[in-house]
C-alpha cells in the first residue's frame, strides 16, 4: 500500500521551457547543423547546398504551423488529431476563396482574402473540435479523426477541377539587394510571407506559453485544471477559446499549401502533413522552440528526398525516398515519446466542481 | 439498472436514427447543389439492393468492409485505435496476390486457403510492428499506424510496379492470380462475404467466450485494474494488433482473390478509413459490423448509378459517412434532438494518452 501511494504525483509540475534545462545539447546540435552546412557549402556543392535549405526552410513551415496548432491543444488539455483535417479545409477554403473573387478584388486581395477565411476554416474546426470534447464528450481521439473523415468528405465532394488563381501564387516577399547575398539571400531573404508570419508566430507563441499570464493558465489547464477552477477562472471557456485559436494556425498552414507552395487545391493534399505535425509536437516536448527543430529536421529530410530524386548519381525509386518522412517520424516517435511527458490532464473531459 | 437487451436496442436506434439523420443532411447538401435528392436516393436504391446483380455487388463492396470495421472494432476492444486498416489491408492483398498467382502446382483446397493466410499474416506482422512500438516504447498507435499507411502505400506500389509488375501491362498490378487462388461466385454472390461473416462470428466467440478475449476487454475497460489482475498488458495490446491486422490484412486477400484477382494498388484506396465509421456505426459489436458494412457497401455500390441518373457525385457518399461518424461519435446530438434523457450515454472511450508505455 505505501509503496503504491508514493508512485502518486502529488504537486503536478509546471513545466517551463525545457530548453534552460537543455542548453547544451541545444549549442552542440546548432554547431553540427552549422558545421554539417559549411562543409556541404564549401566541400561539395554550393548550389545543391543552398537549394537544400531554402527547400528546407520553406517545407517546414506547414508543419511547424501544425505543431503550434498541436501543442496549443494539448497545453490546454485537449488532443488533437484533427490538424489534418483542419489543415485540408482550410486550404481548400483558402483557394476556392482566393480563385472565386481574384476578378472581383485582383491578385493580391483575392489572395489575402483566401488566406484570411482559410485561417477562419481552421478557426471553426477548431471551435467543433472544442465542442465535442468539451460539450458532448466524445473521445478527444475518435473526435478529432471524425474531423479529418469530415473535411476529406467535404473537401472531395465539393472539389471542382481545371479552378486557377487570377495572379498566380503568393508571391516572395522583395528585400532588395538582400536577395543577391550568396546562400543567406536565396534561404533567408527570398521566402513568401506565410513563412515569415509562422516563424513571427513561433516567437510569439513562445513567450506567450512562458512568460505571460495567458500561457501561464494554459499550461495549468493542461496540467491541473481543477486548480484553475478553485481561483475562479472558467477551464471550459479557456479550452475553447484556445481550441479556437490554435484551429486558425492550422488554417494558416493551410493557407500556405494551396495558396504559397502549390498554387491550387487537390483532393487530399495535406498528404499527413497533420500527423507529422504532431509528431514534431512531440519530438519537440510540447515547446515552441522544440517543435521548430522537429519541423527543420522533417524538413530537411524531405528536401533531401527531393534532391535525391532529382539526382542522376543516386538511384533509389522514389516509392522508398516518399518513405523517409514517415519512417523519421516512427522512430522519432519509438525513441522520443517514452521519454518525453505529456501535460496531465490531456484526453479527459474536465467537468467543473468534480 | 439496465438490461443487456435494452441497452443493445438503445445501441441500435442511436444507429438506425444518425444513419436517417445524416441521409436528410445529405439530401439537404443534394438539393442545395440543385439537384434531386429523390431521384438520386432512389437510383442509389437502385443500384444497391433492387435484384440479385446489384445486391451482388453490394455484398462485394461490403466485403473488405466488413474486415476492416472488425479491424477497428476488435482494436478497440482493448482501448486500442486502429487507423492503419488500410495499410494492413494493402500489404494482404499484396501479399496474397503474390502466392496467388506465384504459386502454381497446389490444387484449390490448398491453394486457396494458403493465399488467404499469407494475406492476413502480412497485415497481421504490419500491425504486429504498431503493437510492440506502443509496448516497448509507448509510441502511440494512431500516429504510428497513420504513418505505416503511407510505408505500406509505397511499399506495395513499388512491389506491384517493379519486381512483381505483371510486364505485358505499363501500369502498376501483378500478374492475375491463378484460378485455384480465386474465391469462386455462388450466381452473383460472392462467397468472400460469407467468409467475412463467419470470421465476424469467430471475433465475437472469442471476445466473449474464451478467458483470452474477457483479457482483451479488460485491458480496454481499465489497464491498471487488468495489470493488478495478473493479465499482462503488454501482450495483450501486442496480440490485439497482430490480430486486429490479421483481419484486415485477410480484408485484402479476399478483396484481391474474390473481387480483382490482381492486386491493384489503386483498387484499395479508402477501404481502411471506412472501417472506422463502421466500428463506431457498430459500436464496435463484432456482429453490428454486418449490417452497418452492408449499409456503407450499399451506399459505394449504388452511387456510380446515382451519379450516371440523378447527377451527383458519388462524394456525397463520403459526406454522408462523415456525418454518420460525427453522430454515432457525439450520441448526445441525438439524444438532445429527440429530448431523449440519456439513461445510459455508453460513450466510446479509448483507452490511453500519449505514450501509456
Amino acid at each position: 500500500m505505501s509503496n503504491q501511494s508514493h508512485n502518486y504525483q502529488l504537486q503536478p509540475q509546471l513545466r517551463s521551457s525545457t530548453l534552460s534545462r537543455g542548453e547544451k545539447t541545444f549549442v552542440v546540435i546548432l554547431l553540427v547543423v552549422i558545421a554539417g552546412i559549411l562543409i556541404s557549402y564549401f566541400g561539395y556543392d554550393s548550389t545543391e547546398t543552398t537549394a537544400v535549405m531554402a527547400s528546407t526552410l520553406r517545407q517546414s513551415t506547414p508543419l511547424l504551423l501544425g505543431a503550434l496548432c498541436g501543442l496549443i491543444g494539448e497545453r490546454s488539455g485537449i488532443i488533437n488529431i484533427g490538424i489534418e483535417g483542419q489543415m485540408l479545409m482550410a486550404a481548400f477554403a483558402s483557394f476556392y476563396i482566393a480563385a472565386g473573387t481574384g476578378s472581383l478584388l485582383g491578385g493580391y486581395g483575392a489572395l489575402a482574402l483566401g488566406a484570411f477565411c482559410g485561417v477562419g476554416a481552421g478557426m471553426i474546426l477548431g471551435w467543433f473540435l472544442g465542442w465535442m470534447s468539451i460539450a458532448l464528450k466524445t473521445d478527444q481521439i475518435i473526435a478529432g479523426t471524425v474531423i479529418n473523415i469530415l473535411a476529406f468528405g467535404v473537401t472531395s465532394f465539393f472539389f471542382f477541377p481545371n479552378k486557377t488563381l487570377t495572379g498566380g501564387k503568393i508571391k516572395q516577399l522583395d528585400f532588395g539587394p538582400l536577395e543577391d547575398v550568396p546562400f543567406f539571400g536565396k534561404v533567408l531573404y527570398s521566402n513568401p510571407p506565410i513563412t515569415y508570419i509562422a516563424l513571427i508566430a513561433l516567437v510569439v507563441i513562445h513567450i506567450a506559453l512562458f512568460r505571460t499570464r495567458w500561457g501561464l493558465r494554459t499550461r495549468v489547464t493542461g496540467e491541473h485544471p481543477s486548480a484553475l477552477d478553485t481561483v475562479g477562472i472558467n477551464v471550459l471557456r479557456k479550452r475553447y477559446i484556445n481550441m479556437t485559436l490554435a484551429g486558425g494556425i492550422a488554417g494558416l498552414a493551410g493557407a500556405y499549401l494551396s495558396l504559397e507552395a502549390v498554387g491550387t487545391f487537390e483532393r487530399n493534399m495535406t498528404n499527413g502533413r497533420g500527423f507529422l505535425a504532431l509528431a514534431v509536437m512531440i519530438f519537440g516536448r510540447w515547446t515552441p522552440i522544440g517543435a521548430w527543430g522537429g519541423a527543420l529536421l522533417f524538413a530537411f529530410a524531405t528536401a533531401m528526398q527531393t534532391q535525391l530524386d532529382l539526382s542522376d548519381s543516386v538511384n533509389i525509386a522514389p516509392q522508398f525516398t516518399g518513405m523517409v518522412p514517415y519512417l523519421v517520424t516512427i522512430i522519432v516517435l519509438a525513441g522520443f515519446v517514452g521519454r518525453a511527458r505529456p501535460p496531465a490532464a490531456i484526453g479527459v473531459p474536465y467537468e467543473p466542481g468534480k | 439498472m439496465i438490461s443487456k437487451w435494452q441497452r443493445l436496442g438503445d445501441s441500435m436506434l442511436l444507429s438506425v436514427l444518425s444513419v436517417i439523420l445524416a441521409l436528410i443532411i445529405g439530401a439537404i447538401i443534394i438539393l442545395v447543389t440543385g439537384k434531386n435528392p429523390v431521384d438520386a436516393y432512389y437510383a442509389l436504391w437502385e443500384g444497391s439492393f433492387d435484384g440479385f446483380e446489384s445486391f451482388g455487388r453490394t455484398l462485394e463492396k461490403a466485403t473488405p468492409l466488413v474486415m476492416t470495421g472488425l479491424a477497428v472494432a476488435f482494436a478497440f476492444k482493448a482501448g486500442l485505435f486502429n487507423i492503419g486498416g488500410q495499410g494492413q489491408l494493402l500489404m494482404g492483398g499484396l501479399i496474397a496476390a503474390a502466392v496467388g498467382y506465384g504459386v502454381t502446382v497446389l490444387p484449390i483446397g490448398v491453394h486457396l486457403p494458403l493465399a488467404l493466410l499469407a494475406g492476413g499474416l502480412a497485415g497481421a506482422a504490419f500491425a504486429g510492428i504498431v503493437g510492440v512500438l506502443k509496448v516497448t516504447t509507448g509510441a502511440h498507435e494512431v500516429i504510428t499506424t497513420i504513418m505505416l499507411n503511407f510505408v505500406a502505400g509505397n511499399l506495395t506500389d513499388w512491389l506491384a510496379s517493379n519486381p512483381w509488375q505483371d510486364k505485358s501491362v505499363i501500369f502498376a498490378t501483378t500478374p492475375e492470380i491463378e484460378p485455384t487462388a480465386a474465391i469462386p461466385m455462388v450466381g452473383e454472390l460472392p462467397v468472400g462475404f460469407f467468409v467475412a461473416v463467419v470470421i465476424s462470428v469467430l471475433a465475437w466467440v472469442y471476445l466473449y467466450r474464451t478467458s483470452s478475449g474477457f483479457a482483451v476487454r479488460t485491458v480496454g475497460l481499465n489497464q491498471s485494474a487488468a495489470a493488478s489482475a495478473g493479465i499482462s498488458v503488454g501482450r495483450v495490446i501486442i496480440m490485439t494488433m497482430i490480430i486486429s491486422g490479421l483481419f484486415a490484412g485477410l480484408g485484402g486477400a479476399i478483396e484481391t482473390q474474390g473481387v480483382i484477382g490482381r492486386f491493384q494498388p489503386a483498387f484499395n484506396t479508402g477501404l481502411g478509413f471506412d472501417g472506422i465509421t463502421i466500428a463506431l456505426l457498430a459500436r464496435t459489436h463484432p456482429i453490428g459490423i454486418i449490417p452497418a458494412a452492408i449499409l456503407i457497401g450499399a451506399m459505394d455500390a449504388g452511387s456510380s448509378r446515382m451519379q450516371f441518373h440523378a447527377g451527383v457525385d458519388p462524394e456525397i457518399v463520403e459526406i454522408i459517412s462523415a456525418v454518420i461518424l460525427v453522430l454515432v461519435a457525439a450520441p448526445v446530438i441525438i439524444q438532445i434532438l429527440l429530448r431523449h434523457r440519456g439513461k445510459d450515454q455508453s460513450l466510446l472511450q479509448l483507452g490511453g494518452k500519449w505514450g501509456t508505455g
